[in-house]
């Protein structure tokens, strides 16, 4: 049990970490936002506030279940362990970033504007309603102006978002779909300021205002759908590591910054850590995971002398190792070099409402110009000619349009999160729906990058359970393996465990010594047999230097990973394999999954180029791995997927991070953003028809503000309503099963990663 | 007409109030934790918080 204790204080943040990751809230108090995935109803917060709330020197904890946050603010210069309690607890605490801290400004901005339009918009809509059922002469007037007076702020301060963003698309001289709504707008504005003045009797500020309202709404759900996803991924675990403890020459220790780290430096790392940057071990040996940087599957035996990348987890023993480059010039930063090289399929998509908004502008512009000038010209009546081409400005402003897209992309966004998927932005689903040609990582990807024991059945049971025993001392990925098949066999008790980092495990048991490790270093009686035939070397138990039981693994393959590469070969999209791993390991792999192509030993930038072959070919690609290695490939690839066990920079260089466990998330997610773009094309073609219809209606000089809110807000409901279908188009089965394990199963996943 | 000279002015200011309320409500983080606020009625205070 003390063993188990010490396992999960290991893989929490240390405190100097906590401490450099808090901030100052003033009066000695600092405060320290936490990731905490598993909490989930009012005990668990009732749970963490207390027992927090009890330990010295913290004023307070405070868990938002929204998010899946604890804040503990507290005092004094050493950190409170507030971390550990929280382990204690059965609650795994993941640090924050203190960037992707701090309230979300844009949304709260929106929101209010959402507020003042529709109070704005109800009340001006009660007044304009009176107006068209008769009200007249000084009535009529005083509506108008008191109209014209709530107008005022929604249009400094709804309106705002749009002017400042459409002034910014004309500064750059590009267009967007908001130019044509300041525009509309504020002239709708200004012509219905003149005709009050004049005692006129249309207005149209009950359009423009909810014009703005509707337009709000759909920005708002937009924003608060990416937001959301955006929490979800960043309140995953941190794999870089934050900081080292360097070891200083004087024998002093202290904590620092990975940034502040430079070549020559020693530093202690911990098994169980992570390396900080790239360095060379002096002294210490010990197993080296490098899925995430290689995509090898078996971890590297080391030490000294040997290199390290930065990225690569150490297992088994504490490592010193000399600094040999700055955290800047480290494998990490290179890999975000090469991502950064390749970013350029991404740029040049352009999103579909871009590119309709890119006509629309000219052609709505354009239109009410050429009204003005012909009924100028057939009337010679200027007043007429410009309330004319301003209600052709307002009929065709794209309210429709507007929400068209943003509001499939929104419902299609929370289809993909309730399975599990987040999407960044609703550009990754159009192109993700274009896609033809989709790769695969192999470690981590297309496996769990967990070895699984296939011979369990062919072991002795005592051995077996001996085996798990004496594994549950080790954080090495196999032994971690053979502990999963603990069970009392009658096991002699355990005495004296040590772990020999690079060989493997020792134990006295009942006067014999036991080994769990290489053959050639359990087997110290009879050295016979070579290395195993497997890949992996060979895993025996041994018994006094004789072998008792050999223990075989293969790579795991995640959940589901041949069911999904049926379903995307079923779609209609070529599916291809690249690892850096052997070629004899990626051979088993794709055969057992049915792909038939694999690229194996690619180095990262291997991988980008066969990438950019294929797209220069006229392929769209989808790339889906999770390592260091396959960053750039994420950032080089039309359209990218990671798991939610990905490395940081490749889940923020990815689309879509799915967080479950079954790979399906790939052919559902293209399955949703296939659909998603159908939708999307139906609705810009409503909108069009609906101003085919209005338009001529306009430019005759048939709308009055009546007709103009009518017309708008039915070609709104229409596209909600044509985007609501996205929520009965999918299958229902995923649906129950997503309701079924999420809570679990993002928090599991948070916890073991 | 006197009757909507009195009646305009004070159906605005009730609506003003409510949006004034709204944005209260929004500026004073009462709309941060939605699912938290919702659970938390769940929860006894038997001792007094410190």
């Amino acid at each position: 049990m003390a063993l188990d204790l010490e396992k999960v204080t290991l893989v929490l943040p240390s405190g100097q970490e906590i401490s450099l990751a808090s901030r100052s809230i003033g009066e000695n108090l600092r405060q320290t936002d936490l990731s905490v995935p598993a909490v989930h109803c009012a005990a668990c917060i009732q749970t963490i506030e207390t027992a927090i709330g009890k330990l010295d020197r913290v004023e307070g904890a405070r868990v938002n279940l929204s998010t899946k946050r604890v804040s503990v603010r507290w005092r004094g210069e050493e950190v409170p362990p507030f971390v550990a309690t929280l382990g204690r607890l059965g609650y795994g605490a993941h640090l924050f970033d203190p960037e992707a801290d701090g309230k979300d400004k844009t949304l709260s901005e929106l929101i209010r504007a959402v507020a003042v339009a529709g109070f704005a918009a109800g009340n001006i809509m009660l007044l304009s309603v009176s107006v068209w059922s008769g009200a007249q002469g000084a009535t009529r007037d005083l509506f108008h102006w008191v109209s014209a007076l709530i107008a005022i702020p929604v249009l400094a301060f709804a309106g705002g978002i749009y002017f400042r963003s459409a002034w910014n698309a004309l500064r750059h001289s590009r267009m967007n779909m908001d130019v044509p709504i300041a525009v509309g707008v504020s002239l709708a504005y200004a012509m219905s300021l003149y005709e009050t003045i004049n005692h006129g009797d249309h207005a149209y500020f009950d359009a423009s205002v909810s014009l703005l309202f509707f337009l709000l709404i759909g920005r708002t759900l937009d924003h608060v759908m990416r937001e959301r996803a955006r929490t979800a991924v960043n309140g995953l675990a941190r794999l870089a590591a934050r900081g080292a403890m360097v070891l200083r020459e004087d024998g002093s220790r202290d904590y620092l910054p990975v940034g502040e780290i430079e070549p020559g430096m020693e530093l202690l790392i911990a098994a169980g850590e992570r390396m900080p940057i790239d360095g060379r071990i002096i002294s210490g040996a010990s197993d080296l995971d490098c899925s995430l940087v290689s995509g090898e599957s078996t971890p590297r035996t080391v030490g000294p002398g040997a290199q390290v990348q930065a990225g690569t987890l150490n297992l088994t023993g504490p490592l010193t190792i000399e600094a040999t480059a700055a955290a800047k010039d480290s494998f990490l930063a290179e890999m975000i070099r090469l991502m950064e090289a390749a970013e350029g399929a991404r740029a040049r998509h352009r999103r579909i409402a871009d590119r309709v908004s890119a006509l629309y502008a000219p052609v709505v512009h354009l239109t009410a110009f050429v009204t003005f000038l012909g009924w100028m010209a057939a009337t010679g009546d200027w007043h007429r000619a410009i309330t004319i081409a301003i209600a052709v400005l307002i009929i065709t402003c794209p309210c429709a349009l507007g929400l068209a897209v943003p509001i499939v992309q929104v419902v299609a966004a929370r289809r993909l999160f309730e399975s599990g998927v987040m999407v960044k932005d609703g550009s990754a689903m159009e192109r993700l729906a274009g896609i033809d040609t989709a790769l695969f990582d192999k470690t981590g990807t297309l496996t769990l990058g967990l070895p699984r024991l296939i011979n369990a059945p062919s072991i002795d049971p005592t051995m077996l359970a001996m085996a798990a025993e004496m594994a549950a001392h080790s954080r090495h990925p196999f032994s971690k393996a053979i502990a999963g098949n603990a069970a009392f066999a009658g096991q002699p008790k355990l005495a004296s465990v040590s772990e020999h980092p690079g060989f493997g495990i020792e134990a006295i048991a009942e006067g014999s010594t036991w080994r769990l490790g290489r053959r050639g270093w359990g087997e110290w009686k009879a050295r016979t047999g070579g290395e195993g035939k497997q890949g992996y070397g060979g895993t025996v138990l041994t018994k006094d230097g004789v072998i008792v039981a050999t223990f075989d693994f293969e790579d795991e393959l995640r959940a589901d990973a041949k069911a999904a590469i049926e379903q995307l070969n079923g779609a209609g999209v070529s599916v291809e394999m690249l690892s850096g791993d052997t070629e004899a390991a990626c051979g088993e792999v794709a055969e057992a999954l049915g792909v038939e192509r694999f690229v194996p030993a690619l180095l990262p930038s291997g991988k980008v180029e066969h990438i950019e072959a294929l797209t220069r070919t006229g392929h769209k690609v989808l790339m889906v791995g999770d390592g260091l290695n396959d960053t750039p490939a994420l950032g080089a690839a039309h359209v990218s997927i990671a798991p939610a066990t990905a490395a940081d920079i490749g889940r923020n260089a990815a689309d879509f991070v799915f967080l479950r466990r079954s790979l399906l998330a790939v052919p559902l997610a293209l399955d949703i953003s296939r659909k998603a773009g159908l939708l999307i094309r139906q609705n810009i073609a409503i909108a069009i028809v609906y101003n085919g219809i209005a338009v001529p209606v306009a430019i005759l000089g048939h709308v009055t503000p009546l007709i103009a809110a009518v017309a708008m807000s039915a070609s709104s409901l229409l596209v909600i309503g044509n985007a609501l279908r996205l929520q009965g188009f999918v299958s229902h089965a995923s649906v129950q099963d997503a309701r079924h394990d999420r809570r679990s199963d993002i928090g599991a996943l948070a916890q073991s990663s | 007409m006197t009757t909507l000279a009195y009646l305009i002015p004070v159906a605005l200011f009730l609506g003003a109030l409510g949006l004034a309320g709204f944005l209260w409500a929004l500026r004073s983080g009462q709309y941060e934790d939605l699912d938290g606020a919702a659970e938390r009625i769940l929860i006894d205070r038997d001792e007094p918080r410190s």
